[in-house]
Formats: C-alpha cells, sequence, structure tokens
C-alpha cells in the first residue's frame, strides 16, 4: 500500500508539472522549465552524494561545461539538438573523466575541497574565453532544433522536452541505483574495505558514477544555455555548486526525486524573496544555516511521510552524512 | 626575463604566498583541530576589509584603525563560534559545509546591506606610499615590502606561539588526539574558540593589509578561500608548516605562471593557461600523494 501511495504521489507530482503550461500564463512554463533544469542538475549531485556519499562541491563545472559545449557548437553553426547535446554530454563526461580520476584519489574534507578548485579552473576558463565574451558571456544565435521533429522555438514545446529528458534521465537514474552497479556503489559509501575485500575495486565504481553525475549535469547545462539563449560563467561560480547542493539538502538526499523538489522549492523561494527584498541571501543564508542545524530531515522526506508513503527503512534521509565516518573520525567518543 | 623582472615578481610572489600563509592557518588549524570545515574563512578576509574601512573612517589613523578592526573580526569570530561553529562540530561534512556556504552568503549580502554595491577604495597609508630601490636600479613599493615584512612576522610569532607556549602544546596536542587533551581537563571550549578567533584574525589582517592594492567589495574573500583551498591541499590538511609551504608555492607559482605564460603562449591561449597554473600544480601534487606535502595526522 505504500507503493501505491508513492506512485500516487509522483503521479500527481507529475500532473501538476504537465499541467503547468495550461495556465496559459509563458511566465510560469519559463519558471518551470528552470525548476525542471535545475533539478535536473540537483538529481545528478544527489547520485554522487546520496548514492556513492561523495560531497561535491563543483558538480556546477560540468553544468557549466555542457551549456558552453552546446553554446560554442551552435554559434559555430551546429543547431540540430540531436547532435549538440549529445556531444555537450560527451565533451563533459571527458572532462569529468579527468576530473574525478584525480579527485576521486582523496576523500572526505580533500575531495570538496579538490573539486571545488577543479570546479573553479574551469570557471577561469570561461573567463578567459575572449571570443565568448569573457566574462560576460555570449548569447546563442537561437535554440536547437530536434531535426526533422521539432523546433524548439516555441516555450511550451521546450518545456515538454525538457520535462520528457527530466523524467528520462530520473528513470534511468533510479535503474541505476538499484541495479548491481547501484549496490556496489552504496556499499562503497557505506564501507569501502569491505567492498574492496569482496572483489570490487571501489575507485573504479566511484569514478563511472562521477562520470555519469557529470553527463547528467552536462545534458541539464546544454538545455540551459538553450533555456537562456545565453552563456556566462556565472553558471559554473563556486555559489552555483553550492545552490546545487542546497537544493539537494532541502529536498532529501538519496532519494533523486526529492533534489528535484528541492529545486523546485529553492527557486520558488528565490523568487518570492526577491519580490520583497533585494538582499534575499541575506535571509537564504542564515535559513540554509538553520535548516542545517535543526531540521535533520529534508522537505521530500517530509512529504513522503506526511503522505504516508514512507520508503521502506533502507534509505534514511540522512544518509549522505554517514557515508563519510572516516573524515568525521574522532566524533561519537562520548558526547560532550 | 631580465633581472629586475625576476627580483620584483618574486617578491610579488612571496607576497601573495605569506598572504596565502595567514588564510591557510585558520581553515587547516580549524579542520586539523575542531574537524570543520569552514568555507566562511573568506568572508573573514572580507570582514577584516570592511571592518578597516570603517575604522579608518571614524579614527582617521592606521595606527588605531587596524588594532580596533582586528578587534572588530575577533568579536565576529568569537559569535559565530559560538552560535554556528559549536553545534557543528559533532556534525558531519555534509552539515559544516552548507552552514559555512550559507553563512558566506550571508556576510557577502550583509556589507552590500552596510555599505553598497559599489566597491570601496583603502588608500595606502602616507608613511609607506611611494617606491623604495631594494637592489640598484630595481625601484619597488613601500607598501607592499611593509605588508611582507608584517606577514613574516605575524608568521614567527605564529610558529613560536605554536612551538614554544603552552597554547601551542594543546593546538598540536588537539590535533594529534583531541579526545585525549580533553581528557586531561582542558577547557576545550575555551581553545576552540581561541584556534577559531586566531585563524580569523590572521585571515582579517590579510584582507586589511591586500585592501588597499585591491578593492573592497562583497565577496572579494571567495577567490582567495579557493586558493587557500588549494593551498591547503597541496601542504596537507591540518599542518602549519604544511600551510607555509603550499602558501610560497602557490604564490610564487602563480605570480610567475602569469607573467611568463603569455610570454611564451601568447596573450588568447595563455590567459588560459594562466588560470589553471595552480590548478594543475596542485593535481600534479595530489598524482604523487594524496595527502598533500605534509600531512599532519592520519585519519
Amino acid at each position: 500500500m505504500g507503493l501505491n501511495r508513492r506512485t500516487l504521489l509522483h503521479a500527481a507530482l507529475l500532473l501538476i508539472a504537465l499541467a503547468v503550461p495550461l495556465t496559459g500564463n509563458i511566465y510560469y512554463t519559463r519558471f518551470a522549465t528552470q525548476i525542471a533544469i535545475y533539478g535536473m542538475a540537483a538529481l545528478s549531485v544527489d547520485l554522487l552524494l546520496g548514492f556513492a556519499g561523495l560531497v561535491t562541491f563543483g558538480q556546477a563545472a560540468f553544468f557549466g561545461v555542457g551549456a558552453y559545449a552546446a553554446g560554442m557548437l551552435s554559434v559555430a553553426g551546429w543547431t540540430d539538438a540531436f547532435i549538440v547535446w549529445p556531444a555537450a554530454v560527451a565533451v563533459t563526461m571527458v572532462c569529468a573523466l579527468v576530473i574525478g580520476a584525480l579527485a576521486l584519489r582523496t576523500a572526505g574534507f580533500q575531495f570538496i575541497m579538490v573539486t571545488l578548485a577543479f570546479a573553479q579552473m574551469i570557471y577561469y576558463i570561461g573567463q578567459s574565453l575572449r571570443d565568448y565574451g569573457g566574462d560576460n558571456g555570449f548569447a546563442l544565435p537561437g535554440r536547437n532544433h530536434l531535426d526533422g521533429l521539432l523546433t524548439l522555438r516555441n516555450h511550451v514545446t521546450f518545456y515538454y522536452v525538457v520535462l520528457a529528458l527530466l523524467v528520462l534521465v530520473l528513470v534511468v537514474a533510479l535503474r541505476l541505483v538499484h541495479s548491481q552497479f547501484g549496490m556496489v556503489i552504496r556499499g562503497g559509501r557505506d564501507n569501502e574495505r569491505r567492498l574492496a575485500a569482496i572483489g570490487f575495486p571501489p575507485y573504479r565504481y566511484k569514478l563511472v558514477a562521477f562520470v555519469i553525475a557529470g553527463g547528467i549535469a552536462g545534458l541539464a547545462g546544454a538545455l540551459m544555455a538553450n533555456h537562456a539563449s545565453f552563456v556566462s560563467p556565472a553558471i559554473m561560480s563556486w555559489q552555483m555548486s553550492g545552490e546545487l547542493l542546497a537544493m539537494v539538502i532541502l529536498g532529501s538526499p538519496g532519494t533523486l526525486i526529492g533534489p528535484i523538489f528541492g529545486a523546485a522549492i529553492y527557486l520558488l523561494f528565490e523568487q518570492i524573496l526577491s519580490d520583497y527584498t533585494e538582499h534575499w541571501m541575506l535571509y537564504f543564508g542564515p535559513l540554509l544555516v538553520v535548516r542545517v542545524l535543526f531540521i535533520r530531515e529534508g522537505l521530500w522526506g517530509f512529504l513522503v511521510r506526511a503522505f504516508g508513503a514512507q520508503e521502506a527503512p533502507q534509505a534514511p534521509p540522512d544518509l549522505a552524512g554517514d557515508a563519510i565516518p572516516a573524515a568525521s573520525g574522532s566524533e561519537g567518543g562520548g558526547g560532550r | 626575463m631580465t633581472w629586475s623582472l625576476l627580483i620584483e615578481q618574486s617578491f610579488n610572489g612571496l607576497q601573495l604566498g605569506l598572504m596565502l600563509f595567514l588564510m591557510a592557518v585558520g581553515v587547516t588549524l580549524v579542520f586539523g583541530i575542531m574537524r570543520v570545515i569552514n568555507l566562511a574563512h573568506g568572508s573573514m578576509f572580507m570582514i577584516g576589509g570592511y571592518a578597516l574601512v570603517a575604522t579608518f573612517a571614524a579614527t582617521r589613523s592606521y595606527w588605531l584603525a587596524v588594532p580596533l578592526a582586528l578587534v572588530a573580526v575577533l568579536i565576529v569570530a568569537a559569535i559565530l563560534e559560538i552560535l554556528v561553529l559549536r553545534p557543528l562540530y559533532k556534525r558531519e561534512l555534509l552539515d559544516q559545509v552548507l552552514a559555512t556556504f550559507g553563512l558566506t552568503l550571508f556576510f557577502n549580502e550583509l556589507v552590500v546591506v552596510i555599505w553598497g554595491r559599489i566597491p570601496l577604495n583603502l588608500t595606502i597609508p602616507a608613511f609607506l606610499d611611494g617606491h623604495v630601490e631594494i637592489f640598484p636600479g630595481i625601484a619597488y613599493p613601500v607598501y607592499r615590502l611593509a605588508i611582507t615584512a608584517v606577514a613574516v612576522v605575524v608568521g614567527v610569532m605564529l610558529f613560536w606561539l605554536i612551538t614554544r607556549t603552552r597554547l601551542g602544546a594543546l593546538i598540536r596536542a588537539g590535533s594529534d588526539k583531541r579526545e585525549i587533551v580533553e581528557a586531561l581537563g582542558v577547557n576545550i571550549g575555551l581553545l576552540y574558540t581561541l584556534i577559531f578567533g586566531l585563524g580569523a584574525a590572521l585571515a582579517g589582517l590579510a584582507g586589511m593589509m591586500t585592501g588597499p592594492l585591491l578593492s573592497i567589495e562583497s565577496g572579494m574573500g571567495d577567490p582567495i578561500l579557493i586558493l587557500t583551498l588549494v593551498v591547503i591541499v597541496i601542504g596537507g590538511v591540518g599542518s602549519v608548516r604544511g600551510a607555509l609551504v603550499g602558501g610560497l608555492l602557490v604564490g610564487l607559482f602563480d605570480t610567475f605562471s602569469r607573467v611568463l605564460i603569455p610570454q611564451f603562449f601568447g596573450v588568447g591561449a595563455g590567459s588560459a593557461l594562466v588560470g589553471m597554473a595552480v590548478y594543475v600544480l596542485m593535481a600534479i601534487v595530489l598524482v604523487f600523494s594524496r595527502t598533500g606535502l605534509f600531512a599532519a595526522h592520519r585519519g
């Protein structure tokens, strides 16, 4: 019965998402598109955070590489989305392979810093591309189109394409984490040594997860470039990486759907607060602190519980944290 | 490359390296001892700059303004440590990252609310204005020389503090085995506040000294924080010696790559490579040692 209620909850949310353009207000449709794109990027963070136990502070780099790749290809005259988007994903995955291969040599505290540092490196490279507007970024000549099928110039059409891709990514990611690969990844999060002892090399599995997550972020980036018809280094700033993490935490890590929900809440929040004050970060920052200090469960977990659609306790909402016992080694120890 | 350029850039690199060292000490000690990753450390750098602007406007004297600004940074740091950092000591890394990231957002916006978006300027004190001939025919700004000297003095004092005093012994002991220090009856809460305050004051001092060379603006600490993290990855987490060596390495490497790379690769491709240089250095260090050059402790 729990499963049925869950299915119902998912169906209801999907229906709401599908119904947004029916409002007839193009502003809402564009806003929902933005949510879906950020949701995809946040999902990629959750794949690493919630399942592989890797706290990455550099996912914005891959978001940005995807956007830059799509943007540059469009400027160069490639407009077919069937070519541009997979190319953007491929470029991002190559970047993720190189960065992941180095960053995954470290763990915990150092992993956070290394991912942050490499993301910043990509950011500076973006800034130094003078032919592409440097710090100011550059505009795309227009949206890509699905050759022979659809032009994406219409905001509603584009929204449905983005939504379809998001659902596709979500389904694939859910299958992935429940596959053997997913079990190995989660095993590595819980105890790397035991995993190695039964014959799975943790490093290789983590690297594959890192590359897949990078590819998803790259796809989200390519969609973002199309959505805004504009790309600038701001998309890969360290604040963006932090915001993606915040979205995952606002939803619930380790659920894959939660982060999409978190992205929606985050962006709505930003929108509403910025109607009242230009200094919305002044309030959002402390709220983030409060969420961390006092609310241990994400909003998605809360919603699921309120809806009576709890999961079997195999995935507690706070599992991301347990992933890093080595780094917080001396915790416990007898309390205060 | 001429001798004069080489010497001038060496001084610049040394100065950047020492500033990064002052920044890195705070992050590395706070992680080494309290096991907290503090992304809000860049805010301390920024708050140092803004505090100096405010205290200088009030006193019109740097001799008064700098100590007052340092006190201001210390007060902010103590409040932060007690309100936010303490509950984080027993939390996992993810919580720490998010909470301190939230603090950075808050401080970046707070200075905009108080001082506005327009970057402010600190003037170089009159008695430190101008150039001096450091070698025959090579003039170097007095101010840069002065802050390098201050950083060296502060660094020496810091090493004296850590290797020769009781507080230093506690810091070293805490970074090795903090449970034992606690068990020996040391007031660990006070020690933590002191260490956090010390780190924040050093970051604030770096912000004040760099202030006249940059402009004081919201987010000015963020790029420095990221370079600081690179320094710590290279130097090794938790090690003050690592912070010094890492800082100097990164400072010199960054300075010289800015001069040399455009000469060899041209301005276009060069500027992308310049941005990458220190990260490539970090990657090379990581290939050879996962824990950096001076890993302070296992675990």
